[in-house]
């Protein structure tokens, strides 16, 4: 018996169709062979990596924990920990196959390594599922700026700054971001997240530019 | 000192080898668990709509002897369902569902009464076809009051009492939860609004074949049912509509269903509905208590096999089929792709598998925090479920819940979760 697992139709999933699967084999082989995964995180101490990385929240539905391990500045090993669905563990397991294969990625090219880098990696994840691997690439920032921080390269961190763009609600480009990922595509949903720019008309254009901007990386809209 | 060796292989074979052999042991079975979701439709349903496809596929309003026969089936159906529910045939409105019913049930009373008033209460834990139209009809100046529910999803008889006012048009409150089956006291509601102005509306989809249906002793003035979840066709259901009531109608045609619902009836999904709706009623008691004894069984060996899960819902005012519980530190859904590829169908109130993104408002309304919706499982038992099934998920489940632990950074404290819930969490 063949059951659609979720009811999705094929133009949702952003890869190979006609599965009953509704992952690419790829997902389905991270998600049950997980690779890197920390067992026995209470066993080990600070000094046993080099970079630490935690983010999302159990309230949330994810929450990833990251620990790299440095030398002559390449990630030589990435352990990981994911509360989440199947995407989200199998992203994170994905990314610490990318960051530590081959002798290991230089930590700044890591940095650059984007939520769809990932994706690609993994064949593609349904749209409504691009925030979980959003997840792991935050963690990995994280984790990094951690090696750095701990290693006094301070100058190396990378920081992520957010700018406000309603003065009203306080919204930031950041909370903009995290609306798209958390589904809001369209001005109307949008503003039913965030309240943006309802008193105030005049930045309805800004908001709009930025909301198109994220809704093209992470949507291909 | 001895730390862990973070490039040792020994430790993440072990979480590997855990699901190989999990995935191994138990080759892959079709067991279905998931029947609150949709049933099957049953061998006798389907050889009653059969001929209706192609033979006798005349049009019900045709004036010859084909069409005839079309309505006399549609004649009979109605007849069979009114038997059902204690109400007159034409008291039956056939529509393409539920969620039709519901905004029929909705939108036709408040658009037809609300020169009468304009104040509706509903519940917080309704099906998003009640939800919904309610959202939709405060845009447009309603006012909408959502009844809490307490920890067990019960709706209080004196908090409905105190909602009540002297302009409220429409009371919908379904008769049992589709997600935690939680069982309201609908007869005891419709008491209480005897005497009032307000139509009493409820939508009986999860609660048909598990609870008496009789429309007066409920008390209602509406009620939707629909085929999908009693071993009928999809796409079919029926609003009951006691007489006298008058409602603005959704959808305008050619006058079928007393003008109330136009369009060229579908035939073989009538016959089937009605069918399947006689076989419900026709075996309710027996099935129910077959289904009551095996779902408490589940429900304790779930309980007592998984450390830190918790029971969803009433524990006795709670549909015969419904197993529905939280099970910290893990996310349902990963859950449900690990029973998915061992055979097994069930679903999550997980933000990870809505379309919005969003957990089960239902368990939210509940007073759980957002962490035991996203990790509650619900299991619901039908017709085809044995106790060699519900032993095969006791076997497994634990197993399951023991990877995705160990897969999760997360180690939520029990008391803590319970604390931040209201009321007593029995199960903790």
């Amino acid at each position: 018996m063949s059951l659609p697992i979720m009811g999705n139709s094929k133009s949702d999933v952003a890869g190979p169709k006609g599965s009953a699967w509704m992952y690419t084999d790829k997902v389905k082989d991270h998600f049950f062979n997980p690779r890197n995964l920390l067992e026995n995180a209470h066993e080990i101490d600070e000094d046993t990596y080099d970079g630490y990385g935690q983010v999302g929240s159990p309230a949330c539905g994810d929450m990833m924990k990251l620990w790299i391990k440095v030398e002559d500045d390449k990630i030589v090993d990435c352990k990981w920990q994911t509360f989440g669905c199947a995407s989200a563990i199998a992203s994170t397991s994905m990314m610490s196959v990318m960051v530590s294969e081959n002798g290991g990625m230089v930590t700044e090219d890591a940095l650059k390594l984007t939520p769809d880098d990932i994706m690609k990696r993994l064949g593609g994840l349904p749209n409504r599922k691009i925030h979980c691997s959003v997840l792991g690439d935050k963690a990995l920032t994280k984790a990094i700026n951690n090696y750095y921080r701990r290693s006094k390269q301070f100058n190396r961190m990378k920081v992520e700054s957010s700018r406000v763009i309603d003065p009203e609600t306080n919204v930031t480009d950041m909370d903009i971001q995290e609306a798209v990922l958390e589904g809001a595509t369209n001005m109307e949903s949008l503003q039913e997240k965030l309240k943006v720019a309802i008193g105030n008309p005049d930045i309805i254009p800004e908001v709009e530019k930025i909301l198109n901007f994220y809704v093209s990386k992470y949507y291909g809209e | 000192m001895c730390v862990y060796d973070i490039s040792n292989n020994k430790q993440i074979m072990s979480i590997q080898s855990a699901i190989h052999e999990l995935l191994e042991e138990n080759t892959k079975r079709s067991i279905y668990m998931d029947h609150a979701a949709t049933t099957p439709i049953s061998p006798e349903v389907h050889s009653a709509m059969e001929s209706f496809y192609s033979e006798n596929f005349a049009n019900p309003s045709a004036f010859y002897s084909l069409g005839k026969f079309a309505k006399d089936a549609i004649d009979d159906a109605r007849k069979s369902i009114a038997t059902c529910l204690s109400c007159r045939p034409e008291e039956i409105i056939f529509t393409s569902g539920g969620t039709e019913s519901d905004n029929m049930a909705i939108f036709g009373i408040a658009r037809r009464h609300s020169s009468k008033g304009k104040h509706i209460i509903t519940s917080s834990i309704e099906h998003h076809a009640v939800a919904n139209p309610c959202k939709q009809l405060a845009k447009e100046g309603f006012d909408v009051t959502y009844l809490p529910v307490d920890r067990y999803g019960k709706v209080s008889v004196d908090d409905l009492k105190a909602a009540l006012r002297e302009d409220t048009i429409l009371v919908s409150i379904m008769a049992a939860n589709n997600e935690i089956g939680t069982i309201q006291d609908i007869a005891e509601i419709g008491k209480i609004l005897k005497g009032h102005q307000a139509y009493f509306h409820t939508d009986a989809c999860q609660a048909a074949g598990s609870i008496d249906i009789n429309v007066d002793n409920l008390g209602v003035d509406l009620m939707t049912l629909n085929g999908s979840k009693i071993y009928g066709p999809k796409g079919i259901g029926i609003l009951y509509l006691r007489k006298g009531t008058r409602i603005k109608p959704l959808i305008y045609g050619g006058g079928q269903e007393r003008g109330l619902r136009g369009g060229t009836e579908n035939v073989p999904y009538i016959v089937g509905f009605a069918k399947a709706l006689k076989i419900a009623c026709d075996m309710r008691e027996k099935e129910s208590t077959r289904l009551e004894k095996l779902r408490d069984y589940m429900i304790d060996g779930l309980l007592k096999s998984i450390p830190k899960s918790m029971l969803n819902g009433h524990p006795k005012d709670r549909l015969p089929n419904n197993v529905n519980l939280s099970i910290l530190d893990i996310e349902g859904e990963a859950c449900m792709l690990f029973l998915n590829e061992i055979g097994i169908y069930a679903s999550t109130g997980s933000a990870c598998t809505s379309n919005s993104l969003e957990p089960s408002h239902v368990i939210l309304a509940t007073g759980l925090p957002y962490e035991c919706a996203h990790g509650s499982m619900r299991f619901t038992l039908g017709r085809s479920s044995s106790k060699n099934d519900v032993d095969f998920v006791l076997k497994v489940m634990p197993r399951i819940v023991e990877i995705l632990r160990k897969i999760s950074p997360l180690n939520l404290d029990e008391k803590m979760v319970k604390e931040e819930s209201k009321g007593e969490l029995k199960y903790i």
